[in-house]
């Protein structure tokens, strides 16, 4: 793959905002001619962060599913849900197909990102040139689909503006649902804030 | 055009090759999209933002969804949610809903037809710069078409107990999906190359 160069070894960097090809400077804060970003070779301090990020995300990640993220008042019940009795409910009473859907936004999505995030940072650290390819496509993968988990948070808000039948029933969120939509926040700046192109950066022959 | 072109996922370096219908240049390193050959041109483009801006402001003025129990009837906006939201119960979630679901969208939208006015005589528009960045990061943070499918699943979940009706703004969302759906294959970043570079 010796025909592959990359910027760095022409003595180039590629504005991450506008994509321009400019030359690299020996001037510690370049900045690109035509958007006026910081032309950085890499994501600064790309690993630390990515990893803070992702220790916060599962911090909040253990309250978003033990604690109930919605509570539906009806004359004499009140009962509490969590995201995974939520989506049992589904199951049974509603849609089994919307139940795995639900079901793949809210629970295999964000676990996906803790685990390739993870791997991908791991890779990284250690230098490994192992499935360079497949890691770049799980890294896609991420970036894509990681917006769909809010999913969830969005059905609790729109129930709670729609069952508003004063006394005879209501929806009403409980704090699960704020820990989960942080989570969610917090793994898509994760993945933001992870550099790809430390998957190639691994040193030693092609 | 530039003739030069860096995958942003790899920082490999290549000849720009001129595109023909249907092609998209891939990395040949780690196979991310480079780039792809457009179908619209700009004026189809402006085209598309502005239906894209009058759905959304449907969407945005008519209730997405209706429930009825014992005659009582309650039907909300996307906006009455991210109010009650805020109002009665988490500004998190209610902050979080408004920056995602109405805010960022709107200003995405804007934004880019704005700079498709002033593309479509060759000219960059005022605020190019800043407003070309703007989208740049504002771009993960829409997800107007999450919402069409939390809006399905609340309904699913609410019929058990209620009568539910969809009301004309979810349709609304609907044709905002797919047109969000066929901006996704628009890479906004080609305007940088599109109108030339002097102030206007």
């Amino acid at each position: 793959m010796t025909a592959l160069p990359r910027a760095h070894e022409l003595g180039l960097i590629g504005c991450h905002v506008c994509g321009l090809v400019c030359r690299q400077t020996s001037r510690q804060d370049s900045a690109c001619p035509r958007c006026g970003s910081a032309l950085e070779r890499r994501k600064p301090d790309s690993v630390a962060r990515t990893w803070a990020l992702l220790i916060a995300a599962f911090m909040v990640y253990i309250p978003a599913n033990v604690l109930p993220i919605m509570r539906t008042v009806s004359p004499g019940d009140i009962d509490d849900n969590t995201i995974l009795t939520g989506i049992v409910e589904l199951w049974d009473k509603g849609s089994q197909e919307l139940a795995i859907i639900v079901f793949t936004a809210s629970i295999v999505v964000p676990m996906l990102k803790f685990l390739v995030l993870g791997t991908l940072l791991i890779c990284v650290q250690r230098g490994s040139k192992w499935a360079q390819p497949q890691r770049a496509r799980l890294y896609r993968l991420i970036e894509l689909i990681g917006h769909w988990s809010m999913l969830d948070v969005f059905v609790v808000a729109i129930l709670t503006a729609l069952v508003r039948f004063s006394l005879l029933s209501s929806v009403e969120p409980l704090p699960g649902v704020i820990f989960f939509g942080l989570t969610v926040v917090l793994t898509m700046f994760a993945a933001l804030s992870f550099d790809p192109r430390m998957t190639w950066d691994a040193k030693g022959s092609e | 055009m530039p003739r030069w072109l860096i995958c942003k996922d790899c920082d490999t370096v290549y000849r720009r090759l001129e595109l023909t219908a249907g092609e998209v240049a891939v990395c040949a390193r780690c196979g991310a999209v480079l780039e792809r050959h457009h179908w619209f041109d700009i004026d189809a483009l402006t085209a598309l933002v502005l239906t894209a801006l009058i759905v959304f402001i449907q969407g945005n003025l008519w209730p997405v969804a209706t429930l009825s129990l014992n005659g009582q009837e309650i039907s909300a906006t996307l906006w009455d949610m991210i109010r009650i939201m805020w109002t009665d119960h988490s500004r998190i979630i209610g902050a979080i809903t408004a920056v995602t679901l109405f805010f960022f969208p709107l200003l995405n939208m804007m934004g880019l037809g704005w700079l498709l006015l002033f593309a479509r005589r060759r000219r960059r528009a005022p605020g190019f710069r800043l407003l070309m960045i703007m989208m740049h990061y504002l771009g993960p943070w829409t997800m107007s078409e999450v919402f069409v499918l939390g809006v399905l699943v609340a309904m699913v979940k609410a019929k058990s107990y209620f009568d539910v009706m969809p009301d004309p703004g979810i349709y609304a969302y609907a044709v905002l999906t797919v047109l969000i759906t066929v901006f996704a294959g628009v890479d906004p970043r080609r305007l940088w190359d599109y109108v030339a570079d002097r102030p206007p």
